[in-house]
């Protein structure tokens, strides 16, 4: 338990998926222009994530590994991603319209955004580690954790950087640096704050 | 063989004006992950290359039989089994750097250029204009990697490719005057690096279409 919980928070602020690992980039700076559309990707994510981990780490201990099919681990992945996320848009579109209609557009985004993949990659990679290691991804609760974790810290980035941008709408920004330009210097001194949660430990 | 306008087009377009990480913002997260050094960069540019353009040609090639309601999977498909040969073949000869990759060799499956370029390029065009677009945007994205790694490598570690390009003679260690730019090998300098090459690519173009 204890250890899950380190996991989570660390994920959410040592091992950010945007300011550590640039996870997600492509939907993090286009869909970050207003504060309530980053919030509703976020919240997208957080769902993906949550049931697309637990699934691609059982996948891997109990499939990949006995039968030493490691290299089929990215088709598989990202099959199980689309899947899910083809699903999981048919089954909150028939139970809950309303959740479908905030969500609704970013969901088949979703399906190629980095942030879910590499979450599945890391955690391959978490579960060789040794047990005792603060990253380690030891059974299917760490690996709830750890999913939840890195959404949320998603989320985080995402709200922030819509929360300066919408700011940033009144200042006077050289103009070839405008839009774009400026999000990516913002967003790097934004990891640079990130930077000091990396000696985190719990 | 005479390239047509919209042929030349597809190749040369995305090496400049219409650059896939500078204009298009896509394939960032890679783009910024690995270019701390050079090689690992210039491996990361010639995979995404190779693999832009065979999936542009295989998707062209089957386009016409692909149901337009399940496109995006089977998309996934040609790409993750494209991803997964790369990365055995680099696993096999070039372990070290198939390391200092790690998950980012994975996340080309997922890096936008490709769902990009297959969605509005090969979904819809023959397969020598596939082709050549895969390989220009393949390469536009290339070029940027190498050169945010240039800087990165040069200035943090004061090596190129791993040789050594400062003299060591140089340093405040050995009695020199040089100190190494400690800033450069952490993450957030790729994102600053690359807000400043799509500033002096704005500013640039800005002028050239006035």
């Amino acid at each position: 338990m204890e250890h899950a919980l380190s996991l989570f928070v660390r994920s959410i602020f040592a091992d950010n998926m945007i300011f550590a690992f640039f996870l997600g980039m492509c939907s993090y700076l286009a869909v970050s222009k207003d504060v309530k559309t980053a919030a509703g990707l976020g919240v997208a994510v957080i769902f993906v994530e949550l049931i697309t981990l637990p699934v691609n780490y059982l996948l891997q201990v109990y499939v990949l590994t006995p039968l030493g099919l490691g290299y089929l681990s990215f088709i598989l992945f990202i099959a199980v991603i689309a899947a899910i996320v083809q699903l999981v848009e048919m089954i909150v579109e028939k139970f809950s319209p309303s959740l479908y209609n905030a969500l609704g557009i970013f969901l088949p985004l979703i399906a190629v955004n980095c942030a879910i993949m590499g979450a599945s990659l890391f955690m391959q990679q978490r579960v060789q580690l040794d047990p005792e290691n603060v990253k380690a991804i030891a059974n299917i609760g760490d690996a709830f954790a750890y999913a939840i974790g890195s959404g949320i810290g998603w989320m985080l980035a995402i709200v922030a950087l819509a929360g300066i941008r919408e700011k940033m709408e009144y200042n006077d920004v050289p103009k070839p640096l405008q839009g774009i330009g400026i999000t990516f210097i913002t967003v790097g001194l934004m990891a640079l704050a990130f930077m000091c949660f990396s000696g985190l430990n719990i | 063989m005479a390239l047509s306008k919209k042929t030349k087009e597809a190749f040369l377009g995305p090496l400049n004006i219409n650059n896939p990480v500078l204009v298009q913002i896509l394939g960032i997260c890679s783009a910024l992950a690995v270019t701390v050094q050079l090689k690992p960069a210039l491996v990361m540019g010639i995979s995404v290359t190779i693999i832009v353009a065979m999936s542009n040609v295989v998707v062209s090639l089957i386009r016409n039989s692909i149901p337009a309601r399940i496109r995006i999977i089977i998309q996934l498909v040609v790409v993750a089994a494209l991803v997964t040969i790369v990365s055995e073949v680099l696993k096999a000869f070039a372990y070290d750097v198939a390391m200092q990759l790690s998950v980012y060799l994975g996340l080309i499956i997922t890096n936008c250029i490709l769902m990009g370029r297959l969605e509005a390029f090969a979904m819809s065009n023959n397969v020598t204009d596939s082709l050549l677009d895969g390989l220009g945007n393949g390469f536009g994205y290339a070029w940027i990697l190498v050169a945010v790694a240039f800087v990165r490598e040069l200035f943090g570690a004061g090596t190129l490719l791993g040789y050594r390009v400062i003299p060591q003679s140089w340093y405040v260690a050995n009695g020199g005057f040089y100190e190494n730019c400690g800033m450069m090998l952490m993450p957030a300098m790729a994102l600053i690096l690359v807000g400043c090459i799509i500033w002096a690519h704005r500013a640039i173009n800005d002028k050239e279409a006035k």
